[in-house]
């Protein structure tokens, strides 16, 4: 029979390995792709699989050489960071109406927003399109900007919502009695509050924005074409070159991911505490 | 200088009429306590009065200026609320300073206010500190001070103390007693604890379903209560009631048949019963005496007793099952069941016609 002890070091020892079974597996995709980036193209499509190679970064100068990826990695930085700007800016006040007067209709106005992402995209494929081409818009950066503010608009409206429904309508009040301006009022006292929520919120959206493809895809060819686009080039049309596929999906994951990693306590700070605690 | 005048004032939310008509003087220096139960509409009426609610209609006078329609932050009130309401994000001395800040205000001006008022309510160690990081009672201890440092005609208080432990509760009635005498400011203060409406007010206004049921010095509530509620509201514990009838009227009095069975003569002038007339009687816990000399004895059976150490509290029951409670000696305890005779002093028995008005005024000794 294990003592309670003994039990007890068992169920962590258990829990613990299962864990890093999960997290391995989810892992292992990144680091193939970063190991076969670093292979000669041969290497890459050796059987059975090599793990003892000699690695070279040449598949990262030729990305460089034959795509110019400063150029696509500067339009997903605009187009990201200009959306999620964009977004937040909608988003504040339209959660703040929410949040602080709210009405009969606004949970229903709620549900109703966040339905839209229900829809595929595809099915608005065309009506965007011919929009796009009658404002000249087609492969523009701000055509991406618009359409990523809109599609994240429900998530950032919820998500700042949430965050502002945990701050007691009180504190405003206090604002207010004080003689704050509305502006003043959200500047000086309802965003700083918050800011652990909204630093969340916006990482969100620059995630989402940095990861989308379907739109940036069929809306941009070469002069606003964002990372996403620079993978797929290399996908299909010149053929399987599976060590600069890898090459240029980590070249398009790896700034998201190290800007998740240094934003990562803001960010769980954010999604986990109440604003005022 | 700050009389408040409040005109007919009435608030609807969503078709409910919540305020129904209120109609107030606060004179300059006042401390005025709003007390009722809860839903009576006090805390509305305390923010109508700041500005936080719209007005159905009515009008709200500050020094003869029509207020009514005025935007909060320029009503020259200050606000503390339940939630003491600090800005999370800001030290005490940035808590404290951001109206004036807001107003543009002189930095050496703010930095001297905040001073000032740091020493009045024992804050300067803490100034550099943030919200999270003081007790419940230096939080409110903050939430005064923000109000202080404006200089406003008027501090309302909403409930300031519901939120702290009892110890404190009693040591920061104290501080809010003091501070009122040294700032001779006018307050409207707004609570449920009619022991804190009792001690800290020289205006008490008893509201219930949104009207005012009766206003006047806490002493004047307490001994000659308008109706039937304020006389069951004010007082712990509760007045006892004890139902009857008006037997004989007379220009001097009138004699009251208790159903619990007794007769009693009571002094009250102006009586406008008639022989017959159904009445509640009234009498607090204080004027039960135990013992059987008196003009109006029962018998009575003890319920259960609370034992506070200087006083008991005796719960009782009438031959009829009315209940009344008895504030006797603390080193008295009657035994459960046990028959009891008691006497009422009628010079201090309340009489309320069916309506629950109260009946002429009986002989009261203080006021």
């Amino acid at each position: 029979m294990l003592t309670l002890k003994q039990s007890r070091r068992l169920n962590t020892l258990v829990v613990g390995l299962f864990a890093w079974a999960v997290a391995l597996l989810l892992f292992f995709p990144i680091f193939w792709m970063l190991l076969t980036s670093l292979k000669t193209e041969i290497d890459a499509f050796a059987t059975p699989p090599q793990f003892i190679f000699t690695p070279t970064l040449e598949n990262y100068l030729q990305i460089q050489d034959r795509s110019g990826y400063f150029k696509y990695a500067w339009n997903s930085v605009t187009i990201s960071f200009g959306a999620t700007a964009l977004g937040m800016l909608i988003a504040i006040p339209a959660a703040y109406s929410m949040a602080f007067y709210e009405t009969k209709r606004t949970k229903g106005t709620l549900l109703w927003m966040l339905s839209t992402k229900m829809l595929p995209p595809v099915g608005v494929l065309v009506p965007i399109y011919l929009l796009a081409k009658q404002f000249g818009l087609l492969d523009s950066r701000a055509v991406l900007i618009i359409i990523y503010t809109l599609i994240n608009l429900p998530i950032l409206v919820w998500m700042i919502y949430t965050y502002f429904k945990d701050i007691p309508r009180d504190i405003l009040e206090a604002a207010r009695m004080d003689g704050a301006t509305l502006l003043q009022e959200m500047l000086r006292v309802l965003l700083p509050i918050s800011k652990g929520g909204l630093a969340s919120t916006m990482l969100l959206s620059l995630i989402l924005c940095w990861n989308e493809a379907f739109w940036s895809l069929n809306l941009t060819s070469s002069n606003a074409a964002p990372l996403t686009a620079l993978i797929a080039s290399y996908s299909s049309p010149e053929g399987l070159f599976w060590a600069k596929l890898s090459a240029v999906s980590t070249l398009a994951c790896a700034p998201i991911l190290i800007f998740g990693w240094i934003s990562q306590k803001q960010l769980v700070r954010g999604l986990s505490f109440g604003a005022v605690k | 200088m700050a009389d408040l005048k409040i005109h007919n004032l009435k608030k609807g939310f969503d078709g409910n009429e919540i305020i129904k008509g209120i109609d107030l003087d606060i004179r300059d220096r006042e401390f005025v306590v709003f007390v009722g139960p809860s839903g009576c509409g006090k805390s509305t009426l305390l923010r109508l009065i700041a500005g936080l609610e719209e007005v159905s209609s009515g009008r709200i006078e500050l020094d003869g200026r029509d207020i009514t329609d005025v935007s909060p932050a320029k009503r020259d009130l200050a606000m503390v609320f339940q939630t003491y309401a600090l800005y999370p994000h800001m030290t005490v001395r940035k808590n404290m300073s951001f109206a004036l800040d807001l107003a543009g205000a002189d930095k050496q001006e703010v930095a001297r206010k905040i001073e000032a008022a740091a020493r009045t309510l024992e804050l300067e160690p803490l100034l550099e500190r943030k919200p999270r990081q003081l007790s419940g009672g230096q939080r409110q201890r903050v939430a005064i001070g923000r109000a202080i440092v404006r200089n406003p005609k008027v501090f309302l208080f909403d409930e300031p103390l519901s939120n702290l432990d009892a110890a404190l509760r009693v040591q920061m009635r104290l501080e809010l007693s003091r501070l009122h005498q040294e700032l001779q400011a006018t307050m409207i203060y707004v609570t449920h604890d009619q022991v804190e409406a009792m001690t800290l007010a020289d205006k008490v206004v008893v509201l219930n379903g949104g009207r005012i049921e009766q206003v006047g010095s806490p002493m004047k509530l307490y001994h000659q209560p308008a109706n039937l509620f304020v006389a069951g509201f004010l007082g712990t514990p509760k007045m006892g009631f004890l139902k009857g009838r008006a037997s004989r009227v007379e220009a001097s009095g009138c004699e009251v048949e208790l159903d619990a069975g007794c007769r009693l003569f009571l002094p009250v002038s102006g009586a406008t019963l008639k022989t017959g007339d159904p009445v509640t009687l009234g009498i607090r816990p204080e004027h039960l005496n135990r013992g059987s000399e008196g003009n109006c004895q029962l018998t009575v059976k003890a319920d259960v007793s609370e034992r506070l150490g200087s006083d008991t509290y005796c719960h009782v029951v009438t031959g009829n099952g009315e209940q009344l409670t008895m504030r006797i000696r603390g080193d008295f305890t009657p035994r459960y069941g046990e028959s009891l005779s008691l006497t009422l002093e009628a010079a201090h028995c309340h009489l309320f016609d069916s309506n629950g008005v109260a009946v002429g005024q009986s002989l009261q000794l203080a006021a």
